[in-house]
């Protein structure tokens, strides 16, 4: 009863997304898929991780995905690329690699694992996928709005042009230019493409059958330390004299400061880094959880009240996504202002100046 | 621990990925929409600024004509006065010259007609005069041709002349 609903909810949220599948496999035994337990933790993690294949819907057993390449690279057996689909779903060796909870693992001739070869994964997994995805839709999108500035020279925006331009001119005057100051321009480039990169992934990650790549803690980390490469490459001498030499500081307290800035420097981009992987990945949990709850109570009464619950999230979620954008953004532009900002003292010292004048 | 240990696979895609939509956007999004943008602001404050700017102007020109109006309104009145003045002295002057040439010429009709009256009346009074003359001449030569006469009138004049 309870599989046959949850197939049934997960036939219905997933329709439309079905219409693409390419790829459908057997599983080994139907009879023992269809029998197991739910184990909520188990569906949860399954959603929220990568894998080498795009699942999009089970129904009877038949797991319906979009295949996608496996690229493997180790010393011992060199380059080694197939479709995810050989793997038929975990159940099947191939060519001597695994699937094993969703990582590849190398086999030797006995299919036990071969602890041996230092596989390098570079596969086309989900996640990657996803994210080519937003990658397409970024260029796509903008490279035709900046056409339309193009063509449209000095006119008013129109269309696309027009939804997106207050979001851009948004990110400029009261991101950029707050927070960085008359330095911003350089900046520009790199702050509107960490937003729509972001607030893109988000999106993507919300509709049903979505990777969720921007609560992946490996996406976050590169952004993270994307900003804290371009912070510390672009730092002049007063960055650098507050975290090493604290101005205006007893001698004492400089050193006890020095550790505590070194170490800010850090924690800075590993807040970045936690903050958009917990705020997204809790969001899914938030509304699988809810979901999770009809299997768990195996009936359909409690969708009364879990579905509404998970709608209710799953639209604070639309919401989140573009504030957890906003924040990572304006958080990025607040490291770089503290990295471009002149001397304070001097601007003070200037400000006095023309006060007194 | 899956959930939190980096994977090396999207790190590297994300890596090539991240830098081509960095790149592509920066050189042919970002750069024409940022600058398109500030050109766009620049043009509108400038056509803001020029807007206000031929306001004043436009100000400025109708003050200018005001007063040059003004001016122009200033002189024509003047002019106007000026001519009435001019008028108005030319008329009185005329008037005056033709009351004394006026005044002049009856003044010399009244003497001329004095003069003449005066004469005519001496002419008038000599006429009467000799004529009287004349008249009691003949009258007298006619009365005196006798004594009788001549007695009778003067016993008449004795008469008529008391002696006291």
């Amino acid at each position: 009863m309870a599989t046959k609903i949850h197939k049934l909810l997960l036939t219905t949220t997933l329709a439309l997304v079905v219409l693409f599948t390419t790829s459908k496999a057997f599983a080994n035994d139907p009879a023992a898929s269809t029998e197991a337990a739910f184990n909520p933790g188990e569906m949860i993690q399954h959603h929220i991780t990568d894998a080498p294949d795009w699942h999009i819907v089970t129904i009877d057993g038949h797991e319906y995905s979009i295949p996608l390449p496996v690229i493997l690279y180790s010393s011992q057996r060199g380059l080694d690329v197939f479709s995810s689909s050989r793997f038929e779903h975990g159940h099947a060796a191939y060519n001597g690699y695994k699937l094993e909870h969703g990582h590849i693992e190398a086999v030797d001739a006995s299919g036990s694992a071969d602890h041996s070869v230092y596989l390098y994964n570079v596969s086309i997994t989900k996640n990657v996928a996803s994210m080519m995805l937003s990658a397409v839709i970024l260029l796509v999108l903008f490279l035709t709005i900046a056409g339309s500035y193009k063509k449209r020279q000095g006119l008013a925006p129109k269309g696309a042009q027009s939804f997106f331009e207050p979001i851009i001119l948004y990110i400029r005057d009261d991101v950029a230019k707050t927070m960085i100051g008359p330095k911003y321009e350089k900046f520009m480039p790199y702050l509107l493409t960490i937003f729509f990169f972001i607030w893109f992934n988000n999106l993507l990650g919300l509709i049903p059958a979505g990777a969720n790549v921007s609560g992946n803690i490996t996406f976050t980390l590169f952004l993270a330390l994307a900003t804290f490469i371009v912070t510390t490459l672009t730092a002049n001498k007063y960055y650098w004299a507050h975290i090493l030499w604290t101005p205006g500081v007893p001698l004492p307290l400089r050193i006890i400061i020095l550790p505590l800035e070194v170490i800010g420097m850090f924690t800075k981009p590993f807040s970045l880094m936690i903050r958009l992987f917990a705020n997204i990945t809790a969001g899914h949990i938030i509304v699988l959880s809810f979901l999770g709850l009809v299997f768990i109570f195996k009936t359909i009464a409690v969708a009364a009240f879990g579905v509404p619950f998970a709608l209710f999230i799953s639209i604070l979620e639309l919401f989140v996504a573009l504030l957890q954008a906003y924040v990572f953004t304006l958080l990025t532009a607040l490291y770089f202002g503290s990295a471009v900002h002149a001397h304070e003292h001097d601007d003070d010292h200037a400000q006095g100046h023309e006060a007194a004048h | 621990m899956n959930l939190i240990t980096p994977d090396f696979g999207l790190f590297f895609w994300q890596t090539i990925t991240f830098a081509i939509v960095l790149f592509v956007l920066g050189k042919f999004a970002w750069g024409p929409i940022m600058s398109s943008l500030k050109e766009r602001e620049d043009s509108i404050t400038e056509a803001l600024e020029s807007a206000a700017k031929a306001k004043t102007e436009m100000a400025t020109l109708k003050a200018a004509n005001e007063a040059l109006l003004q001016e122009a309104r200033l002189e024509r009145d003047k002019m106007l006065r000026d001519a009435q003045t001019v008028a108005n002295n030319l008329l009185n002057e005329a008037k005056d010259k033709a009351l004394k040439e006026g005044n002049l010429l009856m003044e010399n009709a009244r003497k001329g007609i004095e003069t003449e009256k005066n004469a005519a009346l001496a002419e008038v009074k000599n006429y009467a005069v000799n004529i009287a003359l004349e008249v009691a001449e003949k009258i007298l030569k006619k009365e005196l041709k006798d004594n009788d006469a001549q007695k009778a009138l003067v016993s008449e004049y004795l008469k008529e002349t008391t002696l006291n």
